[in-house]
């Protein structure tokens, strides 16, 4: 196999960009693709509920030119997966048309994939009906109920659907929900890299330079991949690797640190060995893979209502005093006064006050419940069934909680600071998560769809 | 009594998937992370009862190559979910940071 494969992240997530000339360099020394992870589910539910993507699309823009740039010069394929952060059908095409955007303004030719990895919901209920679909843990209630009442569900593809897209020539590929590792293993595998150094050095990559000593700056990662293992240096000179630093990735964003699952088996990175090979680059050896039942992970997402907030300050120390007490009295006083005023249908809203300063970062998990400091910082929060009746509840909390009376004074008072007119904001649509579950397969692309574009 | 934050160089918390949490605390050296293991502090009980979870929910793991202790649990809420506070997790591990070790065990 000669010399190996040369593996280029551009960076941990396709908006937070690189340097320009760090992925020059990394190209120029001879690399075999460049990779970019586009979305991940750490921003919560919302993105793949609403179809929305994660911008700034021209952040997007600049930084998908410069790979498509980059990579087409020098005649290699790039690979972006999780397009548009869900990657779901919308996010795809939002990506899709930055390409076509790019193709046109620059006068560059080439050949797309893009790898649709939405699930329609009568698929996923024929799976469903089928047995396939097996819950992780913790799993939320999942049935075909859920699977009708859910938003968007999308399917993480596995190196297959890339692999097979690369085969058919593709240049770039834009994938749907795709596993991150993915990206950067497809392509050494098919080269005959074997799955366990493919794997962990997709592991390693998957977060750009974040596996770097001190990460000064989001940045580009490189690796060289041959049958025995993979040397990981940063592009940049101004950054270096570890072996601690690389070995510390493993543990980041990952339940356990010695065991990822991935689509058709598990890297078992228990016995690895992580050794300097110069002051800014590691050699990995000794990643075991583990093949077991294909599967590729299912997530969804539903809808769970439409929120409504206000933000108030409270600095009256009499108030603040008797804080407990004061907002489950008024608690009991605006929930009547909705009752009266919008007869609402029962569960049709919840209404929670959340309180910094005391429990709003951890809230029932906080250990120190109670107020120490002068102020503290309030959020009134209604998620309600339509977005009209969260921001009609909004007056009838705030305003009577504004005058809510507390026994040490006579006379009308008003208890909260807000900072902006007017005091509240309609937030939006909420979702949830709605499914933690696998789906079994035969095929690892048969939930992919890939569509060809040339330019 | 020193705290726990004076022997690391980083405790952090993050979300492992929107379903669990994962706690990294990595130590400066060899000494603290062998005195904070034997103190106990980072016990599967200790962790049980600060973030109200079963014995059983813990997955705890010592990892002397790296000096690192790690856990993950379940979330109680979803990340994202109507009642969550912390959509990343970046901040769950707050109440570690000032843990009080017993150095003369």
């Amino acid at each position: 196999m000669g010399k190996g494969i040369k593996a280029v992240a551009a960076t941990g997530n396709l908006s937070t960009g690189f340097r320009e000339e760090s992925l020059a360099r990394a190209v120029q020394q001879e690399a075999h693709f460049v990779g970019c992870d586009g979305g991940s589910t750490d921003s919560g539910p919302y993105y793949l509920g609403s179809g929305n993507p994660r911008g700034p699309r021209q952040g997007v823009k600049r930084n998908l030119g410069l790979i498509l740039r980059e990579t087409l010069r020098a005649g290699i394929p790039a690979i972006i997966g999780t397009a548009g952060h869900a990657g779901g059908r919308p996010h795809l095409q939002w990506a899709v048309e930055i390409v076509r955007e790019l193709a046109r303004e620059n006068g560059w030719h080439f050949k797309l994939a893009s790898i649709d990895s939405e699930i329609d919901p009568e698929t996923l209920v024929e799976a469903f009906g089928k047995n396939q679909i097996k819950p992780l843990s913790p799993a939320p209630l999942f049935n075909e109920e859920v699977i009708r009442q859910g938003q968007r569900f999308v399917a993480m593809m596995g190196i297959e659907p890339i692999q097979s897209a690369l085969a058919s020539g593709a240049q770039i590929v834009i994938a749907g929900r795709c596993s991150d590792v993915a990206i950067y293993a497809a392509l050494p595998v098919m080269q005959g890299i074997p799955k366990h150094v493919a794997f962990h050095a997709g592991k390693i990559l998957e977060c750009g330079a974040a596996s770097v000593a001190q990460r000064l700056y989001a940045d580009c990662m490189a690796a060289e991949l041959d049958e025995n293992g993979f040397t990981v240096e940063p592009p940049n000179p101004e950054l270096r690797c570890t072996p601690q630093s690389v070995a510390a990735h493993t543990l980041y964003e990952n339940a356990d640190p010695y065991m990822l699952v991935e689509p058709g088996g598990r890297l078992d990175t228990t016995a690895a060995t992580y050794k300097a090979v110069s002051d800014r680059a590691v050699r990995v050896e000794g990643g075991q893979f583990v093949p077991a039942k294909y599967t590729v992970r299912i997530e969804g997402a539903a809808l769970a209502g439409y929120r409504s907030i206000v933000i108030a300050g409270i600095r009256d120390p009499l108030t603040l005093g008797q804080l407990d007490q004061f907002l489950s009295s008024l608690h009991s006083a605006v929930e009547r006064k909705i009752a009266d005023n919008l007869s609402p249908p029962p569960g049709a809203y919840t209404l929670k006050f959340r309180v910094y300063g005391r429990d709003g970062t951890l809230g029932p998990l906080e250990p120190n419940p109670k107020l120490e400091g002068h102020e503290i910082g309030l959020i009134i929060d209604v998620v309600a069934s339509s977005q009209a009746l969260a921001s009609d509840i909004l007056p009838l909390v705030w305003h009577p909680g504004l005058h809510h009376p507390i026994p040490e004074y006579q006379g009308l008072i008003s208890n909260f600071a807000f900072p902006f007119s007017p005091p509240g904001v309609d937030v939006g649509p909420v979702y949830r998560f709605c499914a933690n579950h696998v789906w079994e397969l035969d095929d690892p692309c048969a939930p992919f769809r890939t569509t060809w574009e040339t330019f | 009594m020193r705290e726990l934050w004076q022997f690391t160089r980083l405790i952090r918390s993050k979300n492992a998937g929107p379903f669990e949490l994962t706690f990294d605390i990595m130590f400066k050296d060899r000494e603290g992370y062998d005195l904070v293991l034997k103190s106990g502090v980072l016990s599967p009980e200790s962790i049980a009862k600060i973030y109200k979870v079963e014995l059983e929910e813990i997955r705890l793991f010592n990892i002397e190559q790296i000096l690192t202790v790690k856990f993950s649990i379940p979330r109680k809420v979803f990340s994202g979910d109507v009642g969550d506070t912390d959509v990343y997790g970046g901040q769950f591990h707050g109440p570690l940071v000032r843990l009080l070790i017993d150095e003369t065990s």
